[in-house]
């Protein structure tokens, strides 16, 4: 992306982020947006609805012909649990493709916590976050992972030679090796199905509107109102990697 | 059937770790900066002779140098053997993506076997204008010699003057070169470190002392690997001259056994020198980075404690620093040190770097992005599939064996051992 | 200094050049800096469109609308939210091939939303739950409970 587009990107947010600030030197945000019709897709997650179905991974992962038998997915669903004595646990058992039938959590290396311990719960799905300074696109050593100017990250299968290095690189353990292509897979967001007009395949099979697709750009998208008047989380900020997944009623245990 | 996922048979994982997270960076991640670190340290040690004339060091630096040669292409298996499509390495130098620390290390490499092979160049070069001579001089000469000859007179370049002003350029040159070298060298193998200490996705791997870290520990295993072969291929020479010499005079001592075995306590003796001071250096270093963290405390820590205290204590402070480090440092530093005990000190620094980058690269992918689960590296033995062959002891043991074999290739070309020789000779 | 002495940076130039010219020939045209940057937008062009050009497996939404009248009474079921194709499998080639799709009316398929957890659990709390193995074990669902009208019993 370029500067231009950043700086109007940054500002988008800025202006929902900071209102008072924007009272003084009054920008629209809408007005920004009207002004640059591309699209800049992005992703908005609310935590609140999830009910942890799975249909999202189900439908991701035949729509993208990712083995439905494999362990590896492009999207995930990760349960949050606190127990009685406060303790909080994680769990996502293939990563949530067969849904959550279980009260009760059981962990690899034989760690099991039984229904009555637990006290509350939540859901959290993730997926690519199609970062705006994505590092995983930074350590590609030959140029075939990138990000689109419409801000999605992909992966050239035809080019990747499979080091690894860009999944060591993803700070959310976004990546795989396809089982089958033996090249970097990642969420494509669907794109095959943005250029049509159609959700993304997870967002479609979201039963309780969970998970939606919008474009940043469209002022009157409901991702774009949301996330420019919604208080809104993303995950580990920290990277600096800047994702564009944005979640609604993100908890502090969520890493 | 269900495709196999890569990682999915050697990881084990614990607690909470997301769906994709294996070990995908497997033993032959830990071969590379290994034989990398070999590679730039032989060179380093070969450099010490003909950059600041330590003249001790000139047998074992000769040897050095062409095995540095030697483990090159070997350095440069682990990665082929690794890539999930090897057939597209290639890639990395017709669209090479320098924002990515792996990118430039092809190039580097190259640059790097360029050097080696011209400062080979210009220490052999007297010996391909003698061979081809010699050959010249031959009559009725066979086809495997006619073969040879054209190989020498090519390796000549056409550069046939070995008049003495023109092998005191030579030496200039070649010196020039070992200057060179030693930041090239250095860089090469910071580099490998940079691969890794720049990840900022992984908290083990994250930090600036890694390249230094590197840097040190392969100086540190390339002493020690050429101490272990020089001293062993001298061992063998000896071995070999007491046999040829006991069937002449069974009770008598080969005054050439004696010599040799001279040099050989001379070169060990002042190479093991360096080795201390710099096994010491990367002690220091790889502890300091440990303390630093424990002291800093940042998040990551509460997990990274339970790796390096619990999980991988045997591998990190029982192997890595107490047999690898500690231990060789006693045996070179107590007095009354031989040859022997130098060698068996050389072969535990050598565990030790290996643990090292084991630990970096297993112990670095041991602790999941959750940050609520670990994973652990279930090395494969048996060659069950190609997967378990590349990825797997057999794979790891190849690429060792590589340079052996390419060594004793190269030493047709450069023999390590026969100019020597025939310096003695004109000398006497 | 003696001309010689470059012979090897000769060779290394000559080998050098060499790779270039191979590199011309293997460099695919539309490989380049592209938006974003050399970090950030260094590929090859065409993948983008090959990406697009997948086929869609699942149908759009209103997809189904066009042939299959959905009734009234479906429209005001608490499951006319559900994405048809979640029950009737994706619907990519229907009518022509398959002219029929495969349903999965398994219990599994039920459980994703309907095995309660007895603790509060973010957007499952709105959804009634059963526990699945003490409320008719093994037994399918579809055999009492009218899937597009949840909450009628089935006519026998």
């Amino acid at each position: 992306m370029n500067r231009r587009t950043f700086l109007k990107d940054a500002i988008v947010v800025i202006t929902g982020a900071a209102l008072p600030a924007a009272a003084l030197e009054w920008l629209d945000p809408r007005q920004v947006l009207a002004e640059n019709p591309q699209i800049r897709w992005a992703f908005l997650v609310d935590t609140h609805k999830c009910a942890g179905c799975g249909f999202c991974v189900k439908a991701c992962k035949a729509e993208n012909d990712i083995p439905y038998e494999a362990s590896v997915t492009r999207t995930w669903i990760e349960r949050y649990v606190v127990t009685q004595s406060g303790e909080l646990l994680a769990d996502s058992p293939q990563g949530g493709r067969d849904g959550f039938t279980s009260g009760s959590i059981d962990l690899p290396g034989g760690t099991r916590v039984s229904e009555e311990e637990i006290i509350r719960g939540f859901f959290v799905p993730k997926l690519c976050n199609h970062c705006a300074s994505p590092p995983c696109v930074q350590v590609c050593p030959v140029g075939a992972t990138y990000a689109t100017p419409q801000g999605v990250v992909l992966v050239d299968r035809q080019w990747c030679i499979g080091c690894g290095y860009c999944i060591m690189g993803c700070p959310y353990g976004a990546r795989f090796f396809h089982p089958v292509h033996k090249s970097v897979d990642k969420c494509t967001l669907c794109t095959h199905r943005l250029t049509r007009g159609d959700a993304s395949a997870c967002v479609e099979a979201c039963p309780f509107g969970a998970r939606q697709v919008g474009n940043l750009h469209d002022p009157n998208d409901p991702v774009t109102r949301a996330v420019v008047s919604e208080r809104i989380g993303v995950l580990r900020d920290s990277y600096g990697s800047r994702p564009r997944v944005y979640y609604l009623g993100l908890s502090k245990e969520v890493h | 059937m269900i495709p196999a996922v890569y990682g999915e048979s050697w990881t084990l994982k614990e607690l909470m770790v997301l769906p994709n997270e294996f070990i995908y960076w497997s033993i032959q991640i830990v071969m590379y900066p290994f034989m990398t670190g070999l590679v730039a340290g032989s060179f380093i040690l070969s450099s010490l002779y003909h950059l600041f004339g330590i003249k001790a060091l000139k047998g074992v630096s000769r040897f050095a140098l062409v095995f540095s040669l030697a483990l090159l292409p070997a350095a440069n298996l682990p990665p082929l053997l690794f890539l999930q499509s090897p057939e597209r390495a290639h890639y990395i130098f017709i669209t090479p993506h320098f924002t990515s620390a792996i990118a430039a290390f092809g190039l580097v490499v190259l640059l790097y076997a360029a050097l080696v092979a011209a400062e080979l160049w210009f220490i052999y070069r007297p010996y391909f204008v003698e061979s081809e001579k010699a050959l010249r001089a031959i009559p009725g000469l066979g086809l495997a010699g006619r073969l040879r000859r054209v190989l020498f007179g090519w390796l000549t370049l056409g550069a046939r003057d070995i008049g003495e002003e023109a092998l005191r350029l030579d030496a200039r040159v070649v010196k020039i070169l070992a200057a060179v070298g030693i930041p090239v060298a250095c860089f090469l193998h910071g580099y490998a470190g940079f691969i890794f200490g720049a990840v900022k996705a992984n908290a083990v791997w994250m930090t600036p002392l890694m390249p230094i870290i590197f840097i040190v520990s392969a100086v540190v295993s390339g002493i020690a690997f050429c101490i272990l072969c020089y001293a062993g291929a001298m061992e063998l020479r000896k071995l070999f001259l007491r046999r040829q010499f006991a069937r002449r005079h069974p009770h008598a001592c080969s005054l050439a056994e004696h010599r040799l075995a001279g040099i050989e306590e001379v070169e060990v003796r002042v190479a093991s020198r360096y080795l201390a001071v710099f096994l010491l250096v990367a002690l220091v270093l790889e502890l300091l980075d440990v303390v630093f963290r424990g002291y800093t405390a940042m998040k990551s820590w509460d997990l990274l404690r339970q790796v390096v205290y619990g999980r991988d204590f045997f591998e990190i402070f029982v192997l890595q620093h107490g047999v690898g480090r500690l231990l060789p440092l006693l045996l070179l530093l107590l007095p009354g040190r031989t040859v022997k005990r130098t060698m068996a000190a050389a072969a535990l620094v050598l565990v030790g770097v290996f643990m090292m980058r084991w630990n970096v690269v297993i112990g670095g992918q041991s602790v999941s992005l959750s940050a609520a689960g670990f994973m652990a590296y279930d090395l494969p033995v048996a060659p069950r599939d190609i997967s378990a062959f590349k990825e797997g002891v057999a794979g790891a043991l190849l690429v060792l064996g590589a340079p052996f074999v390419l060594f004793w290739m190269l030493n047709k070309i450069f023999p390590v051992f026969i100019v020597e020789r025939a310096e003695r000779a004109i000398k006497t | 200094m003696k001309e010689y002495v470059w012979r090897p940076m000769y060779v290394v130039v000559l080998i050098a050049a060499l790779s270039l010219a191979v590199r011309f020939f293997l460099l695919p045209h539309d490989f380049g800096v592209h938006e974003g940057g050399y970090k950030y937008g260094y590929y090859r062009l065409g993948n983008i469109a090959e990406w697009e050009s997948r086929p869609a497996l699942f149908r759009s939404a209103d997809d189904c609308g066009d042939c299959h009248r959905q009734s009234e009474s479906l429209s005001a079921s608490p499951h006319a939210f559900i994405s048809c194709q979640n029950c009737h499998g994706p619907a990519a080639g229907h009518p022509e091939d398959p002219p029929t799709l495969a349903i999965d009316t398994g219990r599994d398929l039920c459980l994703r939303c309907h095995a309660d957890l007895s603790y509060p659990a973010g957007g499952r709390d709105a959804v009634p739950g059963i526990d699945p193995l003490g409320h008719h074990p093994f037994r399918s669902c579809v055999g009492c409970h009218d899937p597009h009208h949840p909450r009628q019993e089935v006519q026998p």
